[in-house]
């Protein structure tokens, strides 16, 4: 699935890569636990998750995830926008809690 | 090649930055993509446990042709029971560890399950040395 549709489906604001909305991504991972998502996560994922702090970037740097969306209608810091600028990451923000994100994604075709 | 970092413990926001680097330097050394993400797994996990439980420490990056090791020491609380920390879901982290999003018990077993060798040396009281090591 494309960054374009998990930003459409979700409504999603886009804080950084918007010229990387076209990239693919072939699953998603929704996950407050950054040591779990260090555990299961594949390649080439969108990460979903409701934690605010640099480690979520730090975390998606070390396991090549190009795009993490911020949930429940919480929003990135200044220092997480511009780490994930530096690294190529796409940040993305919804109002949708992390259960129903996810559920959205699935239906429309992106599985685990 | 050999590389050594000083990893600060009372700065979580600066926490990885060393795997960071290591994990550009290797991609920049043309290390296979797969590769260069399960060290720098491994050896995140093992950075975030430096200064979430040791309050830093030091780390010495070896690159061979063949092999890379990655050997971590702190000056830390050392680990009372190793067999039980290399139990998924065992974890001593506090509330405030647990907040950030870690604390959830597979540090060490992410760090056996992403490496090809792992030793620990702990003394309680005293400090922990692990020893991560890759073959290439």
């Amino acid at each position: 699935m494309q960054l374009c549709k998990v930003q459409e489906i979700l409504e999603a604001k886009v804080w950084t890569g918007t010229e990387k909305l076209e990239k693919e991504v072939y699953s998603a991972c929704g996950c407050d636990l950054m040591s779990d998502v260090l555990a299961f996560a594949k390649e080439k994922i969108v990460l979903l998750t409701g934690l605010i702090n640099l480690q979520v970037i730090r975390t998606a740097e070390m396991l090549d995830i190009k795009a993490i969306v911020f949930v429940r209608g919480k929003e990135p810091t200044s220092d997480m926008i511009d780490l994930a600028k530096e690294r190529g990451i796409v940040l993305l923000s919804t109002g949708v809690p992390l259960y129903p994100a996810c559920g959205l994604l699935y239906e429309a075709g992106l599985r685990g | 090649m050999t590389l050594c970092f000083t990893v600060d413990g009372n700065d979580f926001l600066r926490a990885g930055e060393a795997s960071a680097v290591v994990k550009r330097t290797l991609k920049q050394l043309g290390l296979e993509s797969s590769l260069v993400r399960k060290i720098a797994i491994a050896m995140y996990e093992a950075e975030m446990n430096m200064v979430l439980h040791a309050n830093g420490g030091n780390i010495k990056v070896t690159l061979s042709d063949t092999y890379l090791t990655i050997q971590m020491m702190d000056t830390g609380p050392g680990i009372k029971d190793i067999d039980l920390a290399m139990q998924e879901g065992y974890s001593t982290a506090n509330q405030k560890i647990r907040e950030l999003g870690f604390g959830a018990g597979m540090g060490l077993p992410n760090m056996k399950r992403y490496s090809d060798e792992l030793k620990i040396k702990t003394v309680v009281g005293v400090g922990t040395e692990v020893l991560l090591g890759f073959k290439l």
